[in-house]
């Protein structure tokens, strides 16, 4: 996996809960294809549109509260946008995220501290750039580490049973 | 060195010695269920996991209760796909249309006192009221248990909510956790397991505290759990005996300890869109409503129909408000068939439907336009949850929703005469 990259930031508030990020109606569409143009419809209609592949969502705390749906997840990796940095995140959406291959990176302080549209730079396990300062970013556990690095938990578990090499 | 609910329950099940906050655990989940919602998800990933067979069949259950009756084309595909996954791993615990999910795994006993139990649903903390670690996860993570049978957890800390006195009149379990939710905010238990003691949990029915432990994950709660008394060991036909070791340790350590006295409660309402954004009900009395609910995995239990049908009993809803009632089961359904329930509510003006999530879920019968205002007994009102993103959704207690439903605006259910 890269270690550090940079992208351009879309700015959200606090609690952004799962219904905001893919409304109840279209969770039962045949596939995450058809079901991403409407993330974040009730609070930004145009957004999907808008999003381009490697930018990054900054937002405030309790991101992906809510519902346990892992369609959230799974429509922001289908935009793909390249990580969510956030003040704190809800517990099941943390764990959808991770078993999709989705990185999320806490830090108390970026989203006070930036713009939509600025630029941040990623160093995974260690720091956040922007706007010419730097944010210390805690390391992530290993056992989660490792199914971020295996493309999530179901390239591992096609590992673990001989699926593929 | 003691041990909160939580951890005792985990070194139960993980036979380590002991645990702390933080520790990464394995749990070998007793039960696992997945709903009508993420049916194709579970069989798609399952399959591209590479596994021929769940790990064990009598501790699978699906249940059918987001999409029944269907109400949008694709549908249907989720259904098929709830029967073929329990036809081809031969999973005999199938329920279509029986209730509610989260009503259905207390009431069926398969959630249980000490157990561990992981459902694809952010409301499976509601089995926390019979002493069962119960918790939400994703589809990817259900189609690795039922190939493995297992999965990590990490260790929560704890907090301690000790509530003691008697309730007022026209006060219940909701009020007390939205009060909670109100005060420790929507991410406030992020994370942690929420322990519930004090004599007004003691004087609590089951179906109240169920009421309570299905709220815990609006503050981000991993779990939400209650000591096992004589009440639940009824509820759920166990030997009372054999869980004292679920019990409240003196010794234990709470990461924070929070105090109410029951006496000073009064109704509380959630108001839009958060369901932290919790208000003393005179804050929003006279706030006109257009539709009232009165269902969902938190208030569809027959304790609470019984205390709709008092309010309305005699009386008729305002010709302008919509009135549906969703019993949270088909047994609940039944048995407030036979105690005259139903027919109070219907004769008031009420649209009862058949058991299963109705409106809540924000996909079918009931979904508000702009401008429109509803009063429900559920569990979110975020923006757009339940229809258009300019609908406004307040929560409440079965006996506000009631008796708003009769005045046609928000109203204090102490403020009306018995």
């Amino acid at each position: 996996m890269q270690r550090s990259f940079e992208g351009k930031i879309w700015r959200f508030g606090d609690d952004i809960d799962t219904d905001i990020i893919i409304p109840t109606q279209y969770v039962a569409l045949p596939t995450v294809e058809e079901m991403k143009q409407y993330t974040f419809e009730p609070l930004r209609p145009e957004l999907a549109a808008l999003i381009q592949p490697g930018d990054i969502i900054v937002a405030g705390k309790n991101f992906g509260c809510g519902s346990s749906r892992e369609q959230a997840p799974e429509v922001l990796c289908a935009l793909k946008i390249r990580c969510i940095i956030a003040k704190s995140f809800a517990r099941i959406f943390f764990r959808n995220a991770i078993n999709n291959g989705l990185l999320l990176i806490e830090s108390p302080d970026l989203q006070d501290h930036c713009e939509e549209g600025d630029t941040v730079k990623v160093e995974i396990n260690s720091k956040l750039v922007c706007n010419g300062k730097e944010y210390a970013i805690p390391a992530m556990p290993d056992n989660l580490f490792t199914i971020i690095e295996d493309g999530g938990l179901v390239r591992s578990m096609k590992k673990r049973n001989h699926v593929i090499e | 060195m003691g041990h909160t609910l939580a951890e005792k329950i985990l070194i139960h099940n993980t036979k380590v010695k002991t645990c702390r906050p933080g520790d990464i655990v394995i749990t070998k989940p007793d039960v696992v269920m997945f709903h009508d919602i993420y049916t194709p998800f579970v069989y798609d990933k399952f399959k591209e996991m590479g596994f021929t067979k769940v790990w064990d069949k009598n501790k699978v259950v699906i249940m059918l209760d987001h999409l029944l009756p269907t109400c949008l084309k694709d549908d249907p595909r989720h259904l098929r796909y709830g029967y073929k996954f329990a036809e081809e791993f031969g999973i005999e615990n199938f329920h279509a249309a029986d209730g509610i999910s989260h009503q259905l795994m207390p009431e069926l006993r398969y959630a249980k006192p000490g157990g561990v139990v992981y459902v694809t649903d952010s409301h499976t903390t509601t089995y926390g009221a019979v002493g069962c670690f119960s918790t939400g996860i994703g589809y990817t993570e259900m189609a690795s248990i039922l190939g493995t049978g297992e999965l990590w957890a990490r260790v929560p800390s704890a907090i301690k909510i000790q509530i003691d006195g008697e309730l007022p009149a026209g006060v219940y379990a909701k009020d007390i956790i939205l009060r909670i939710l109100g005060d420790i905010k929507a991410d406030g238990g992020t994370y942690k397991s929420l322990e519930f003691c004090g004599t007004t949990v003691d004087a609590l029915s089951v179906d109240s505290r169920l009421t309570i432990s299905n709220m815990v994950v609006e503050c981000g709660g991993k779990v939400g759990l209650f000591a096992v008394d004589k009440k639940t060991a009824e509820y759920s036909g166990v030997d009372y005996e054999e869980f004292r070791w679920l019990q409240f340790d003196k010794e234990a350590e709470y990461e924070q300890e929070l105090h109410y006295d029951a006496t000073t409660l009064v109704p509380y309402v959630a108001c839009p869109p958060y369901v932290d954004n919790v208000h003393p009900i005179h804050d929003v009395a006279g706030i006109e409503v257009h539709e009232v609910f009165i269902g969902s995995c938190t208030n569809g239990r027959l304790e609470d129909l019984a205390i709709a049908a008092k309010i309305l009993e005699g009386k008729k809803i305002d010709k302008f408000v919509k009135f549906i009632v969703t019993p949270a089961s088909r047994q609940i359904f039944k048995d407030a068939i036979a105690a005259g329930y139903i027919e109070t509510l219907v004769q008031a003006g009420a649209m009862v439907t058949h058991p299963y999530c109705s409106l809540c879920q924000g996909r079918s019968g009931g979904l508000m336009a702009e401008n429109e205002v509803l009063l429900g007994t559920n569990n979110r009102n975020f923006l757009g949850r339940m229809g258009s993103a300019k609908a406004k959704t307040y929560l409440s207690s079965p006996a506000v929703a009631a008796v708003s439903a009769i005045t046609g605006k928000i109203t204090d259910p102490r403020t009306v005469s018995k």
